[in-house]
């Protein structure tokens, strides 16, 4: 397996704060990997540093072998945890944006999506439900042919109906020569689709492990595991 | 196919029992071509490193046989069906009567139940 993300003695501070605390880890290629961890645990703030949103305040981050800039931003498709598409543009004029942003971008599959969802190009983002908003903003970072797709919270927020749809858009959309980062705490929810698991606790790496193993050595879920290694 | 997962166990071992079970009923037809990979995870709702996994297992065994690029195929040697068949049922059984003798019946009374079962005396 090729090691697209490392993580050397990582720290990150705001204004003297640690967020992130002498981090080591690896992310591989071809893997779906959960990132997960309570609320305020660094797991935004880790993903900021992967897509080089936020610089490391010592220790180093690098995206298929490089630190995060330009070249690298080229390879990563990012999906923020709050809105960040500008809500007067139509749906249709995102599509555009990103074909002329990405050159990785696939107009015809994001098109191809939108109509599955009956969702016209000529709807304005901001009139559209939050739960189609926020399926047109996965679409969108799902249709580039990205090494590796960091998606922040995709399903906070959203029902059950579609919640399965977000997940099913990403494994249908999954090139198995990427990985893919999902950052949640809602655990059971994605546990299904993820190979490996990061659990993040106050800006330290609890514990790195793939699903399978979880399952076979605790006889456990990683939702069960995580509850009792996050006990409040 | 309707399959769900439970949480204590590999995903992988679970769909191949799904699998097996479904070739075993006849669902999967002996020498049909599997669904993709892709398909596989849509369907499931689940990775599809697991799904290949599952597959590759399978494919071990010679339960499922790889034609290059034409995708996998269920084996159509029906003897090797049959004896999947008739392991699975022993499972079933042995798993029965282990709960039978912790309710403490006996193996007469569990085939009486068993005959009554049959019979259609116990269907109200």
């Amino acid at each position: 397996m090729q090691s697209i993300i490392q993580c050397r003695n990582l720290c990150k501070d705001y204004a003297g704060k640690v967020a992130l605390n002498n981090v080591n880890l690896e992310i591989f290629s071809g893997r779906i990997v959960g990132l997960l961890g309570p609320n305020g645990s660094g797991k935004t703030t880790l993903i900021k540093l992967a897509n080089g949103l936020l610089t490391p305040t010592s220790g180093e981050i690098l995206v298929d072998g490089k630190r995060p800039g330009v070249e690298t931003k080229s390879v990563v498709s990012y999906l923020p945890d709050k809105e960040y598409l500008n809500s007067w543009m139509k749906v249709g004029d995102l599509v555009n944006f990103f074909a002329e942003f990405y050159a990785d971008f696939s107009s015809q599959r994001a098109l191809e999506m939108l109509g599955h969802l009956n969702i016209s190009t000529n709807e304005k983002l901001k009139n559209l439900s939050k739960g189609n908003k926020e399926k047109v903003q996965l679409i969108l970072v799902m249709s580039r042919r990205a090494k590796v797709y960091l998606l922040d919270e995709p399903i906070g927020g959203v029902d059950p109906a579609a919640r399965d749809y977000i997940l099913n858009t990403i494994i249908g959309n999954y090139d198995q020569n990427a990985a893919i980062v999902i950052s949640t705490h809602l655990i059971a929810d994605v546990e299904p689709i993820l190979d490996d698991i990061i659990f993040i606790n106050g800006g330290n790496i609890a514990l790195t492990a793939s699903v399978d193993y979880i399952r076979e050595k605790n006889g456990k879920s990683v939702d069960a595991l995580f509850r009792e290694v996050f006990r409040c | 196919m309707s399959w769900t997962f439970t949480n204590d166990r590999a995903i992988y071992l679970q769909l191949m029992e799904y699998i097996e079970r479904d070739i075993v009923s006849g669902t999967m037809a002996p020498g049909a071509r599997m669904p993709s990979v892709r398909e596989l995870a849509s369907i499931a709702g689940i990775s599809p490193n697991t799904v290949q996994r599952a597959m590759y297992e399978m494919e071990r065994t010679g339960l499922l046989l790889s034609r290059g690029t034409e995708g996998k195929y269920i084996t159509d040697d029906r003897a090797r069906i049959d004896t999947m068949r008739q392991d699975l049922a022993r499972q079933k059984v042995a798993d029965f009567y282990q709960d039978m003798q912790h309710l403490g019946f006996t193996l007469d009374e569990v085939e009486t139940l068993l005959a009554e079962l049959a019979a259609g005396k116990n269907r109200e």
